[in-house]
């Protein structure tokens, strides 16, 4: 059998889109919680749980983008045109975000103005990743090897609806978080905040998973013709074991567990959306194979994340066993 | 305010603004994380807590800056897409990967160490605290490796093909990474970080011997920042010029406007020191000359001939004005930082490096100049290759995405506004910390807790010692 680098890429490429949800999405989830906490040390105890690792959560988004650019040249450049504004403002929503972490201890006066900009910034950031990612669902238009739509096309009740869904969910895996990390006050509090989010983060994603077959005729036999329909009764079983453990974990106190189940919500919502895809990179014209960059260029990369992706997960996991456990909030700012 | 003008003048503007912004920060990141190293190493090695001192005062400087560097990069890296998609879906297969190597062996690298570094001391001991930091310090130069191997190559291609629906087709990776301007650009880039670093290291250093010259963290960090400056300033001249002939051989057309040749000379041509471009009458008025040196220095030769941009069809010419000037400014700066070394020099042998308020008044002017001097010399770089995005092949003007001016005009007010606000904002606090001395306590962070069983208890203590202070 002969290797498809296309779609050995296609795959790294979602991984890292995956990786980068459920990492970025819960120190995100956390900036939308932060106007929430109860006072000041909450947050000082918020921020401090995931300033040591935010840089690499959000390098991800680096390696998903970087590796559409270097992988799909022509998927990249159709849709990032095409979702002009929304990438535009995720991107100065990340810039109000990442500077907070550090500027927040450096201010005196203004240092309302940064707390502002971090829990602005975030909720900024995931509703235009959820828009971007409706965008996306819905189809982009390209005529020859360009995108051919509007300025405005991204903009639609859908999209926003998937704007909303994610930010909320990513809300409810910055609850587990906490929930995972604290004790005390803060700890009590992300456990009622969480029950909540959780119940609008599954009314959303069925909301979604209903309309998208609706969209586009392609989806909807994907889902209910086989084999895609043993998808459509695996991914709703498998959320329904998973929506158990959520909320019999935020019940009976094993502080992990909701965190755990909320990444698998988010990587089950993941694999069916790739179901739905497959094997379009940009929906509704656009193939894998279509966009993929010449086999030079998608090997000469391959070695390289071959070796170096192991490795990256090593440390980024050494990174999270360095900071494991629940907070000391007296160990504080370096 | 902006009617008339087209998507591809504001994308340029955009793309100019957001890379000017963001290379002033790994400028810095990339001389004060090898800094940093240097000095974590000295205080394992001897102990001396002088370095402490050092390593943790840069550390929160680093730490912010870095920051910055991480947002405005982010910025850069899907600017490429979203303003110049048709560059990207050319380019792509050549500078993609280039840039994914980027990611994969840079920034996960310094990402990943970075909060060991920062946050991490006390949880895994000196030893991995050590190599973490040299990590942080490693991933900095990696990233800088890809992404000059990435630019040069959009300078100078090598090793490529193209095929029929005009994509640039790799065909040869060491060529293309390997390109011929490449190891120049790099050598050339990382001196020029580290000298910016060791120009602010040097001011803040000389601001604080100005106010006490008995500070010994002051003393300390001058000096380093001074054998820097005396022993890296030639080299960089040394470098630039080396540069410039690679580039003469490369892309002669640039070098045509860095020297304001407009005529050719085919007897030797002049160096013109300075001048005011006249591009209508194609003329320097007011030259300053010196005849038959430009030969010299470029062809060795004083009576080589030399092309000017007579023999340039006009539509392929770089805008003269800007290359010009902007290449003067950053050797001026490269002969000022020699003086400066040079000066630095004469006051140590002479035992007064602390005891020379000039000297430090100077260092002190010069603390920015390494930031002006890296913009001014990629401003050179950039400017003088168009009107071409991959030289020679790709113009600018075919690369641009399908964008309308008002969306990129609405996002480059939003750029400029956000970022005048946020990274004004952080040099503000930089510059705060820098008016504190390394000895003071916790930088004047506020509601930070106490470190409980810090390391840093004795050293923390010291300031209570008067010392004049204004
Ligand atoms: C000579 C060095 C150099 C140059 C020319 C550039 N950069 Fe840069 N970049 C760095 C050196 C660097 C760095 C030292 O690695 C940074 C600076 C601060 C930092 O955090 O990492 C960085 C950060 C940085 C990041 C954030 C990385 C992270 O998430 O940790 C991105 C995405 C980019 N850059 C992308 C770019 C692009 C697309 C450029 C070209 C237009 C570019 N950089 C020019
Ligand atoms: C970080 C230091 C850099 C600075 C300060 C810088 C500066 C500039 C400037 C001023 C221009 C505008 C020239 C003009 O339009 O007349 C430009 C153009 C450009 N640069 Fe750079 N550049 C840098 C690095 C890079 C790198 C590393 C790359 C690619 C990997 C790159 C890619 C481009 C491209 C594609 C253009 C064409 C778009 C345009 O004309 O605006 N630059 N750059
Ligand atoms: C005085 C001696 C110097 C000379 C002769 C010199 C020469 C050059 C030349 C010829 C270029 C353009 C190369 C090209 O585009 O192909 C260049 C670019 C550049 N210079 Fe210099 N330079 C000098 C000093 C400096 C100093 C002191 C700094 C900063 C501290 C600096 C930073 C840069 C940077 C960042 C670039 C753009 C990136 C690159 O092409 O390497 N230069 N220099």
């Amino acid at each position: 059998m002969e290797f498809d680098l296309a779609f050995i890429w296609a795959g790294l490429i979602a991984l890292a889109v995956l990786t980068y949800v459920i990492l970025d999405g819960f120190d995100l989830g956390l900036g939308i919680l932060f106007p929430f906490a109860k006072s000041n040390e909450e947050r000082d105890l918020m921020m401090n749980s995931v300033a040591p690792v935010w840089d690499g959560n959000e390098t991800w988004l680096v390696m998903g983008g970087g590796g559409l650019f270097a992988m799909f040249p022509l998927a990249y450049a159709v849709i990032m045109p095409a979702l002009y504004m929304p990438i535009m403002l995720m991107l100065l929503a990340l810039v109000f975000r990442g500077v907070s972490f550090e500027y927040r201890w450096r201010a005196q006066r203004y240092k309302w103005v940064w707390d502002a900009a971090f829990a602005g910034g975030s909720l900024l950031a995931a509703v235009c990743q959820g828009i971007a990612l409706g965008a996306l669902v819905q189809g982009i238009e390209v005529e020859g090897r360009a995108y051919a739509g509007g300025w405005f096309d991204w903009l639609s009740p859908f999209s926003l609806t998937t704007g909303l869904a994610v930010a909320v969910g990513y809300a409810l895996l910055g609850a587990c978080w906490l929930i995972m990390k604290t004790e005390g006050n803060i700890h009590h509090h992300m456990r009622r905040v969480a029950v909540p989010l959780a119940i609008s983060t599954l009314a959303l994603i069925g909301v979604v998973s209903l309309w998208t077959p609706f969209l586009d005729p392609v989806y909807f036999a994907r889902w209910f013709n086989l084999p895609g329909s043993l998808w459509s009764f695996c991914v709703p079983a498998l959320m329904a074991v998973l929506i158990w453990l959520l909320f019999s974990g935020l019940k009976s106190g094993r502080d992990q567990q909701p965190f755990f189940a909320a990444l698998g919500i988010f990587t089950t919502c993941f694999i069916g959306l790739g179901v739905s895809f497959y094997p379009m990179m940009v929906p509704p014209s656009l193939s894998i194979w279509d966009a993929a960059a010449p086999d030079k260029s998608l090997s000469f990369t391959l070695v390289g994340a071959a070796i170096l992706l192991p490795v990256i997960l090593a440390y980024t996991a050494y990174a999270y066993w360095v900071f494991r456990g629940k907070m000391d909030p007296s160990e504080g700012y370096h | 305010m902006l009617d008339g003008t087209t998507a591809e003048t504001l994308a340029r503007i955009q793309f100019a603004f957001t890379v000017s912004f963001h290379i002033i920060f790994p400028a810095f990141s990339i001389g004060l994380a090898s800094y940093l190293a240097v000095l974590n190493a000295l205080w394992l090695r001897t102990r001396n807590d002088t370095y402490l001192a050092l390593f943790d005062y840069w550390k929160k400087i680093f730490a912010v800056a870095f920051g910055m560097g991480v947002v405005s990069g982010i910025v850069m890296a899907y600017q490429f897409g979203t303003n110049w998609s048709v560059f990207s879906d050319k380019a792509g297969p050549i500078i993609g990967p280039l840039m994914a190597y980027e990611v994969l062996s840079a920034f996960f690298l310094e990402a990943g160490f970075l909060g060991i570094m920062l946050f991490g001391r006390k949880r895994v001991g000196d030893r991995l605290h050590m190599f973490a930091t040299a990590m942080v310090a490693f991933g900095t130069l990696v990233s800088a490796t890809w992404i000059l191997s990435a630019n040069s190559w959009m300078q100078t291609p090598a090793g490529y093909s193209i095929a029929a629906n005009g994509q640039f087709i790799p065909e040869d990776w060491w060529q293309i990474v390997f390109n011929p301007s490449f190891p120049y650009r790099l050598v050339h880039m990382v001196l020029a970080a580290f000298l910016t670093t060791a120009f602010v290291v040097g001011a803040v250093g000389a601001l604080h011997l100005l106010r006490d010259r008995a500070d010994k963290d002051a003393r300390r960090m001058f000096s380093m920042a001074m054998w820097m400056a005396l022993i890296v300033t030639p080299l960089q001249i040394f470098m630039g010029d080396a540069h410039g002939l690679n580039t003469l051989a490369h892309q002669p057309v640039k070098v045509m406007a860095m020297e304001g040749h407009y005529d050719s000379h085919p007897d030797g041509a002049p160096l013109i020191l300075f001048g005011i471009p006249n591009p209508e009458e194609k003329r320097i008025d007011y030259a300053i000359e010196v005849p038959k040196l430009s030969s010299l220095i470029l062809k060795h030769d004083p009576n080589a001939p030399m092309e000017g941009l007579d023999t340039v069809p006009d539509a392929d010419e770089p805008p003269l004005t800007i290359v010009f000037f902007s290449f003067r400014v950053m050797v001026g700066l490269g002969f000022a930082m020699l003086a400066v070394g040079l000066w630095s020099g004469a006051a140590r042998l002479r035992g007064r490096l602390y005891e020379s308020p000039w000297l430090h008044r100077a260092c002190l002017v010069m603390g920015p100049s390494g930031f002006v001097a890296v913009l001014a010399g990629w401003i050179t770089t950039e400017v003088g290759r168009q009107p071409f995005t991959v030289y020679g092949l790709l113009r600018t003007s075919e690369s641009l995405a399908p964008v309308e001016a008002p969306a990129v005009a609405t996002s480059l007010i939003a750029f400029v506004v956000v970022y005048f606000f946020v990274f004004g904002a952080g040099t503000a606090y930089i510059l705060a910390m820098m008016n504190k001395r390394p000895a003071t306590l916790r930088l004047g962070l506020r509601n930070a807790p106490v470190r409980a069983a810090g390391m840093l208890a004795p050293r923390e203590i010291e300031p209570l010692t008067p010392k004049t202070q204004n």
